[in-house]
Parts: C-alpha cells; sequence; structure tokens
C-alpha cells in the first residue's frame, strides 16, 4: 500500500487541467516509475495524486500537419522505440530509450515523465536537446510551445505553469530538425541494464548531397552539468567542414569549453570530462557513417 | 485520510473479475490480497528486480510500481493462468525444469512471465537480445546462464527446432 493522501483520476486532457486547477498541491503522475518509486522512499509521502496515466489520447506517435514528429507525452518508451515512424525520422531517440532500466521499466516509463522531472540523466534528455525538440504543454490558456533547451530551468525543475494548469501533451521534433539527418546516442554506465547514466552523448549530423560537407552538426550531452546541455563550441568547429578524422578529434576535444561535470560517487568530474572527448569523437563518427559518409 | 475505495473490473488469467480497491493499493497489493495470487512475489517494491511481473495486455509490467486503479479494463496474467486445463505446464515452465533454471524459486514467476512474451513474439532472438530482455530480473541463486538456456530451448522449440547445450 502506498502512502497517498488521495488520487484523482483525469479522462482527458481538460480533466487533467481542471483537477490541476483544483488541486494546486497535487502531483503529477504518469508512469508511476518515478513518482511511486519516490513515494516508497519517503520522499513524496503523504501527498495527493493527480493521475494521467488513464488519458489515451497522449499516447501514440504521428506527423501533425506541419510534418513534426508527434511524440504523446504517455506512449512508453518501448512503444517509441518500436515505433515506424520515430524509426524512419528519429532512430536515435528509439535507440537512446531502449537503453532506460529494463523492459519493464520502459514499458511503464513515458517521454513525458522523462522530461518532466527535469533529471540530467535521463536517456531521452540528451538526444532531445541535439534534435531541437519542442514541448507542448497544454492548460486553461491552451497549448504552449517550448523549446526543451528552455523547458528545462535547472536541475529537477521544468517550466510548467502549475498555476495554468499546465500538463505536457507531447514531444515534437520539427521536420527541418530530422530531415536528412542521422545520429547516434552514447551511454556511459556501469553496467547494461537498471543503470542511471555517468554521461549520456547524443550527436547528429546532417551532410551535403555528395556527402563531403558536414552541413549541420549537433551534440548535447546529459549529466555533463546540472540539466542537459548543448555543445555550441564543438558544433561550431564541425559545422561547414569536411568530416575528416582530424575534424572528429577537434570537435571531440572542444566539449570541453562547454561542458561542466560535477564530481559525484557514480564518478569524478574529470572522468567525466575524459569520456565526454571520447564519446563525442565516435558518437560523431557513427553519424557520419549513418548519414552515408566516412571519416576520411 | 479516510480510504477511499474504487471498483476495478479487470480481466485476471481469463476471468472478468470486479473487487472494491483501495486507491493506494499498487497491483501487486491486489493481485495478492485480494485474489490470492501469489506468484506475485514482493521483492524490492520498487521496480528493480522484476519479482512481481505480470502480463497486462501481453506486455510485461513490475507490478509493485503499477497502480492497482490503473487495472480497470485491462487483461492481466499472472504465472497462474499458465496452468493448462488438465493442470499441465506450459511449454516455458517445463524447459525451467528441464534445464534446472531454478533454485529457490522466487525470482521465477517474473522471469517466466516475461519469457512468455519473449516467446508470444513468435520469432528467434539472438543471445544478445535475449540477454537484454531477461535483463529486467534478478536471480541471486542460479547465475542465470540456465535461465537463459531454458528460455532460449522454449524458443526454438516454439520454431520447431531443437537445441542442445
Amino acid at each position: 500500500m502506498y502512502d497517498i493522501k488521495a488520487i484523482y483520476e483525469a479522462e482527458s486532457v481538460e480533466d487533467a487541467v481542471r483537477l490541476r486547477l483544483a488541486h494546486p498541491e497535487a502531483q503529477i503522475i504518469a508512469g508511476g516509475s518515478d513518482v511511486l518509486v519516490q513515494i516508497r522512499e519517503g520522499r513524496r509521502a503523504g501527498k495527493e495524486l493527480i493521475s494521467i496515466y488513464g488519458i489515451d489520447s497522449l499516447r501514440g506517435v504521428c506527423l501533425d500537419e506541419e510534418g513534426s514528429l508527434r511524440i504523446g507525452s504517455l506512449t512508453s518508451f518501448s512503444h517509441i522505440t518500436r515505433d515506424p515512424l520515430v524509426q524512419k525520422h528519429c532512430a536515435v531517440l528509439g535507440e537512446a530509450v531502449d537503453q532506460i532500466g529494463s523492459p519493464q521499466i520502459r514499458n511503464i516509463g513515458t517521454i513525458g515523465g522523462n522530461t518532466c522531472n527535469g533529471v540530467t540523466s535521463a536517456d531521452s534528455a540528451s538526444t532531445l536537446h541535439a534534435w531541437e525538440a519542442v514541448v507542448e504543454l497544454t492548460g486553461i490558456h491552451g497549448r504552449r510551445l517550448v523549446p526543451i533547451h528552455d523547458f528545462y530551468i535547472k536541475a529537477g525543475t521544468v517550466d510548467i505553469r502549475a498555476e495554468e494548469g499546465e500538463i505536457e501533451t507531447a514531444i515534437l521534433i520539427p521536420r527541418k530538425s530530422y530531415e536528412d539527418t542521422f545520429g547516434h546516442y552514447i551511454k556511459y554506465g556501469m553496467r547494461n541494464a537498471m543503470e542511471i547514466a555517468t554521461l549520456g552523448c547524443s550527436v547528429n549530423v546532417r551532410l551535403s548531397k555528395d556527402k563531403s560537407t558536414i552541413e549541420r552538426c549537433r551534440i548535447a550531452f546529459g549529466v555533463a552539468g546540472p540539466v542537459p546541455m548543448r555543445a555550441p563550441s564543438a558544433e561550431a568547429v564541425a559545422n561547414g567542414q569536411k568530416p575528416t578524422r582530424d575534424l572528429a578529434e577537434a570537435f571531440s576535444l572542444a566539449v570541453l569549453e562547454d561542458i561542466n561535470p560535477r564530481d559525484s560517487w557514480r564518478a569524478a568530474k574529470n572522468f567525466r570530462k575524459h569520456i565526454a572527448v571520447e564519446m563525442a569523437k565516435r558518437a560523431l563518427t557513427e553519424s557520419v557513417k549513418r548519414a552515408g559518409g566516412e571519416l576520411l | 485520510m479516510s480510504a477511499q475505495y474504487k471498483m476495478i473490473r479487470c480481466n485476471i488469467n481469463g476471468r472478468d473479475v470486479e473487487k472494491m480497491v483501495d486507491v493506494r493499493a499498487s497491483l501487486t497489493d491486489m493481485l495478492r490480497n485480494e485474489y490470492h495470487l501469489t506468484s506475485v512475489k514482493k521483492g524490492c517494491e520498487v521496480g528493480e528486480c522484476g519479482a512481481c511481473t505480470v502480463l497486462i495486455d501481453g506486455e510485461t509490467f513490475n507490478s509493485c510500481i503499477y497502480l492497482a486503479i490503473w487495472a480497470e479494463g485491462k487483461h492481466i496474467v499472472t504465472l497462474e493462468g499458465l496452468l493448462g486445463a488438465e493442470g499441465e505446464l506450459s511449454d516455458i515452465q517445463q524447459a525451467f525444469i528441464d534445464e534446472t533454471a531454478i533454485q529457490c524459486g522466487f525470482c521465477t514467476p517474473g522471469f517466466i512471465l516475461t519469457a512468455r512474451e519473449i516467446l508470444d513474439a513468435d520469432r528467434m532472438f539472438t543471445d544478445d537480445e535475449l540477454r537484454k530482455l531477461l535483463s529486467g530480473h534478478l536471480c541471486r541463486c542460479t547465475g542465470y546462464e540456465n535461465i537463459f538456456r531454458a528460455v532460449k530451448k522454449a524458443m526454438y522449440r516454439r520454431q520447431g527446432r531443437e537445441i542442445d547445450f
């Protein structure tokens, strides 16, 4: 039995907004793989919950009228990995969320929960940053779109306006972000299953038609700072350049100008910096390969 | 708070059932306490060990971190649901016996339900894929190798093939 004060079940998005306004102190619960564990630990014990798990309209992936890849916020990780649209347009996101927890966790965990809890180690977060995802929130005033970079305010805090009854309703990946773009995600952990990333690195590239130039390169890290972050210095090194081994070297070293990892019991700051360079290099190399190019 | 109850209707092991359930209950609580399905084990109770795994609409879930109220309208299968009409074992249970994949037995119901989802996919998986698919369960006795072999053997048999180790 969980130590829960009360549970309000939302049956639709409007219902969730109404409940959120009526119970401003209540915690939203989606799949519960974080919230229920925190209740068990005592951290969130004795609180009111608003369950949005039953809102089936928030599940599934589609292309919206503007061609953006639209992932409903309650779509589970395993459904994202198996989804044909994700595999076609942003395969790396499916691969990244396939490294979360265990098969059972990937069946219950949702992309909405993974972003709304605001943790830097979330396996989806670096890829969503690297693909410039947009977070769709719905509240009393309707829909609000927030770029993922702005969505993360600080560790554990995201830009959701509880006072406006907002819940996250979708993650959007704009067409210009995924078109002709190929990426790779590397998670560094001590083991493969049930592990929180020591560091996560997601890179993607768009090559010119003849594969001779990197038209656009984006890289983002998880656990390289209090919130997931892009590495603009490294991107500037790679943009418009020929894909060569020397470039990969310079690109990977440039990430050190952007990242700011910390010492924790999981790993030392210097170790994280060391693997950040290597992961950036490997993720770039693989991204170029997936885009049909080759490092010379 | 005063207790808050809700009528939960679902299908468990092929039977339509309904019960008034405390909204604070996990699905593990409901299956064990209301339906006496004690194959659903209470292990870590934080979704790490997999001992409480059940199938919900064909997918594996840790029932300890699944609220009982979410079971409304769902089809749930526990280990008890694998029993044949004449009391016979399912293929995956027989494979666990054949490969001595059991010692204390606490992790076994969970492993078998995950194996059931793997077998129902009706395709061959590589060894690496199988290990990843089984990675949501902890076993402190067997060292996993015999469990892995049992699942692999059952998978081969479903495809009309035999494998010897």
